[in-house]
Order: C-alpha cells, then sequence, then structure tokens
C-alpha cells in the first residue's frame, strides 16, 4: 500500500487536523466526538444542516460545511458510518432556534445512527427532520433490499437546501424541497479500479487489468455487471441510458449534468465523459441546463466517475446559483 | 440460582474476549458479503467497553448494560453500533435497578433487547442478519425455563438454537443491510451479524451458567 499518511490508524483525526488548520475561517473543527461546524454556528433563525457518513468520500461532506450549503457535517471512520453521539453533537452545535435538518445517504449503518441521533435530539427538545437520499438506479429498489444507495444526487441536495436554508425557510419546507431533489435527481457509477482503506491495506475488490464494474457503489460494493473496458463513448452510454429511462427523463426537460470523478480520475478524462454526456442527452432531447464536474463524491484513490442528473425547474435553477462559500464548492460569494 | 452483578460482567468480558478472538474470521464472513469491518468494528466496540468497566463500577446490572449500550453506540458506527446498542439498551431497561436476575428476568431482560434490535433493523427472521440467531434463542430460553428446566440448562439450550439459527443463514439471499445489494450471490456465506450474536449467547452460557451449576 503506498499512501501520503503517517499511519492508518490516524488518517481520520489528522486529516481533520489539516481541516481546521487550512479553513479556520468558515470551519471549526470539534473533537471528541468528531464533527466539522461551520464558525459562525449556530445561524440564529435558520434552519441548521447536517450530513455525515464515512470518511474517504472528500470533500463530501466535510468540505461542503460554510455559507449556503451544511452547516455540520460528522466524519466517519474511513467508509464507516459515524455515529449518534457525533449526529447529536452536531446537531446541538447548529440549532439555531428553527430546527435542524439531517441529510442521510441510504446505507444501513448511516440510517440506523442518525436515526438514533434524531431520538436522542428529540429528548433535548430539537426540532429533527431527515430526509434519506437513494438515487441510485444500479441498485435494484424492492422490498427485500434495504433500497437504492445514495450517492451523487446527496451533493445536489445539501447546495440546493443550503441555500434554501440561507433564505430562512421553514424546517418543514426544507425538508419538502431535499425530498423532491431526492425524486428528481438519478445516478449511476462506474470504476476502473479498486481502492484500498487504509485500515485494511488491500484493495476492497480485485478488478482485472482489462475490466471494469458498471454500477459501482462509493465503497467498491459490486454493481450491475463486470465487463470488459470499452471506449467513453459506450461507458457513458452503459450509465447515462438506465438514469434517463429510471425517472424517466423527457424531451424537453432540462437537467442538471454531474460528472464525478471517484477520486482517481483526471479531470480530462471527466470532459471526455461530459462531452459524450452531452451528446448522449441532446440524442435525447434533453437540455443541460446547468453542470457539475470534479471529484466531489470520491471514494479514495478509485479510478473511475459517476454520473448524476437532477432534473431542473425554476425554483431548483434559483437555489442552485445561490451563493455558496465552502472549501470543496465555492461561487457567488 | 439466579444470575449475580459479577457474573454479568463476567459475561461482557468473555464476550469482549471471544469477539476479539474471532475479529478476523468475522471481519472475513463480512467481506464476502458486507464491507469488511464487522470484526474490526465490534472488538474496537468492546475494548471501549472494557476500558469504561475498568474505570469504575456501574452500581446494578441495569446500569452495567446500559453502559455497555452507550458506549456501543459511541464507538462501533457501522449498522453493528446502533443495533447491539440498542440490544444492550434495552436489556438495561428491563433489568434497570437490579442486583440479580432470576432466569425469568433474564429471559425478559434478552427478550426486550431482542424486540429493540427488531424495531431498530426493520429485519424480520429469514433475512439473513444477527435476529436470525437472536430471535430462536429467546424462544429457547422460554420454553426451557416453562419446561421447568434449571437456568443453566435453559442458557445452553438458548446457546445451541443461536447456533442453528448462525447455521441457517448460510443457505438464505440477504433482504437487509449491504449484504441484500449482492441478490442471490449472497447466499451459501454465513452472516456476520449471526455469528457475532451467536458468541453472545455462547458466552452467556458458560460466564452466567458457571456458578449455577
Amino acid at each position: 500500500m503506498k499512501k501520503l499518511i503517517n499511519d492508518p490508524a490516524d488518517v481520520v483525526k489528522e486529516a481533520l487536523q489539516g481541516v481546521a488548520a487550512a479553513h479556520p475561517d468558515r470551519l471549526r473543527v470539534m473533537t471528541d466526538p468528531n464533527v466539522i461546524v461551520r464558525a459562525d454556528a449556530p445561524v440564529q433563525g435558520k434552519v441548521g444542516l447536517v450530513s455525515g457518513g464515512g470518511s474517504g468520500h472528500e470533500p463530501m461532506h466535510g468540505g461542503f460545511v460554510g455559507m449556503g450549503m451544511l452547516d455540520a457535517a460528522c466524519p466517519g471512520e474511513v467508509f464507516t458510518s459515524p455515529t449518534p453521539d457525533q449526529m447529536l453533537a452536531a446537531t446541538k452545535a447548529v440549532n439555531g432556534g428553527a430546527g435542524v435538518l439531517h441529510i442521510v445517504k441510504n446505507y444501513t449503518g448511516d440510517v440506523l445512527n442518525f436515526e438514533m441521533a434524531a431520538d436522542l435530539a428529540g429528548e433535548e427538545k430539537i426540532e429533527v427532520e431527515a430526509v434519506v437520499i437513494d438515487d441510485d438506479v444500479a441498485v435494484t429498489d424492492s422490498l427485500y433490499t434495504a433500497g437504492r444507495r445514495g450517492v451523487g444526487t446527496t451533493v445536489l441536495a445539501e447546495k440546493i437546501c443550503g441555500a434554501a436554508a440561507e433564505q430562512r425557510r421553514p424546517l418543514a419546507e426544507v425538508a419538502e424541497l431535499c425530498r423532491k431533489v431526492n425524486a428528481g435527481g438519478r445516478s449511476m457509477g462506474m470504476a476502473l479500479t479498486s481502492c484500498i482503506v487504509p485500515a485494511a491495506g488491500k484493495p476492497t475488490f480485485e478488478l482485472g487489468a482489462a475490466e471494469m464494474e458498471i454500477g459501482i457503489g462509493i465503497h467498491g460494493e459490486p454493481g450491475r455487471e463486470r465487463r470488459q473496458i470499452a471506449p467513453a463513448r459506450e461507458i457513458v452510454e452503459m450509465l447515462a441510458a438506465p438514469i434517463v429511462d429510471d425517472l424517466p427523463f423527457r424531451p424537453g426537460d432540462r437537467v442538471l449534468a454531474f460528472v464525478n470523478s471517484m477520486g482517481g480520475t483526471p479531470l480530462i478524462e471527466l470532459y471526455v465523459v461530459y462531452n459524450e454526456l452531452h451528446r448522449f442527452l441532446a440524442g435525447r432531447g434533453i437540455e443541460i441546463a446547468r453542470n457539475l464536474i470534479g471529484p466531489y463524491i470520491t471514494s479514495l484513490e478509485m479510478q473511475g466517475c459517476s454520473i448524476t442528473l437532477l432534473k431542473l425547474d425554476d425554483e431548483l435553477t434559483a437555489l442552485w446559483d445561490a451563493p455558496v462559500n465552502t472549501p470543496g464548492m465555492r461561487w457567488g460569494a | 440460582m439466579p444470575v449475580s452483578y459479577r457474573q454479568v460482567t463476567g459475561w461482557i468480558r468473555a464476550f469482549a474476549a471471544a469477539v476479539a478472538e474471532n475479529k478476523e474470521y468475522l471481519t472475513e464472513l463480512d467481506s464476502a458479503i458486507g464491507d469488511a469491518d464487522h470484526g474490526i468494528n465490534m472488538n474496537r466496540g468492546m475494548q471501549a467497553v472494557l476500558q469504561k468497566m475498568d474505570a469504575g463500577e456501574a452500581g446494578d446490572i441495569g446500569a452495567l448494560l446500559k453502559t455497555v449500550g452507550m458506549t456501543l453506540v459511541s464507538t462501533v458506527g457501522g449498522a453493528g453500533g446502533p443495533l447491539y446498542g440498542t440490544l444492550f439498551l434495552q436489556m438495561g431497561t428491563a433489568a434497570a435497578g437490579k442486583s440479580e436476575l432470576s432466569g425469568e428476568d433474564w429471559a425478559a431482560a434478552l427478550a426486550a433487547g431482542v424486540a429493540g434490535v427488531q424495531r431498530r433493523g426493520k429485519a424480520e427472521p429469514g433475512d439473513k442478519t444477527m435476529i436470525d440467531a437472536l430471535v430462536p434463542a429467546v424462544q429457547a430460553v422460554r420454553s426451557a425455563l416453562a419446561g421447568g428446566s434449571a437456568l443453566d440448562e435453559a442458557l445452553r439450550r438458548s446457546a445451541r438454537a443461536a447456533a442453528d439459527g448462525m447455521t441457517a443463514t448460510i443457505p438464505l439471499v440477504a433482504r437487509k443491510g449491504r449484504a441484500s445489494y449482492l441478490g442471490e450471490r449472497s447466499a451459501d456465506h454465513q452472516d456476520p451479524g449471526a455469528t457475532s450474536s451467536w458468541l453472545l449467547l455462547r458466552t452467556a452460557a458458560e460466564a452466567l451458567a458457571a456458578e449455577a451449576v
């Protein structure tokens, strides 16, 4: 294992110390339990937005803490859900009297820990709503699975709900907006290589030199199928067609197209992917009204990408364009 | 003979030792159908529990079990933290203020703990989860006590039922947790959560029956 680390056991702690040292103007890092919180939290009269999950997906979630996005993020161990005491501490730290929204990715561990945290916050008389993001079309949603995983749409929901909270919209409205984003967002990812969890020291899964996994999860969970590597044009079609057909996105729809790196794929390849996606959607009569291209929800050093499409209307477009100032996403401020 | 506070601490320590001993095994089972962290996470949690227990006495059995539960909730993470945390917290509530447990007290506490796990995880028997070891264990201890067995015999039957429930998960297709993403590919693997639950019941039979024989 070759990594820029000191000790596998200290990766999360030392990365948090780095975040604290880099962004004291915007963030405060609490330890025991670990929480990244807005420097000016709690913002009085504003709904507090809290998310969290395993580490290893940076900049999500800690890099999205700041004006116009999250109020706090709870980082767990690498690929392991954070714990309810972290979420409770975050919830208390950002409660400005207007309640707190938990944005939760649909993984059993994340969901159970956030549920316990909401119970604990309720005992302390803090109003909490939780919205679970489940946008991964690679997974069959049925009564017989844990349901679709929460992936790329989470980033978009955090941005859009963050903007709504800045407008001092009430908790019920921000939560409803979050559900709307989840309902209109669909994602699918793929991997060219595996990744190495520092504590494990070896690749999470094996992928042959000429193989790729279509429908991969952000922790290396298996996807729909493993197949031989193909040109970007074909790969984009393997990802975009199931996304478009699932919602479905229809001719005339305006979308936000989000092309995300799994961590190890360079920007030049993301632009090749974006070019193919643009061509594919144009062929289906779907207009890209906004885009986001880069590493935002990663899987350590995994090579690969994910595509997320979000159906836009005027409300969502305006909230997407609203100012945001976080380490991981910044415009207009 | 009832179960003493001392025996319950012995059970928790024995469970921690069993988890440490089987850390690699549990993680190996988890890497086949999950995310390869069950042994690591449970061991981190139980080691934290041992530190808490070394730092001071809880006072009564209910308080002890609640401390175990809270410690697991705040140190394990993943799905195991809230599920095992809830098990011990609910057992602790059922045993609140007690300095010893009769057979019926033990059965009631275990049943309350398992009911809590079912509420939290929303799993049913047959979903290929820890519930597949825990629910038969509750039924076995209850029917043994109802049939007039002594507590040590009831605990042994409870552990055997958990073992049977654990091995019965092998052919099952998972319907909960990360293993459910594998669909049919989750069959032919023993569930790691059911395996750690069997360790819990096996150590209970050993530690709680020790003085009662």
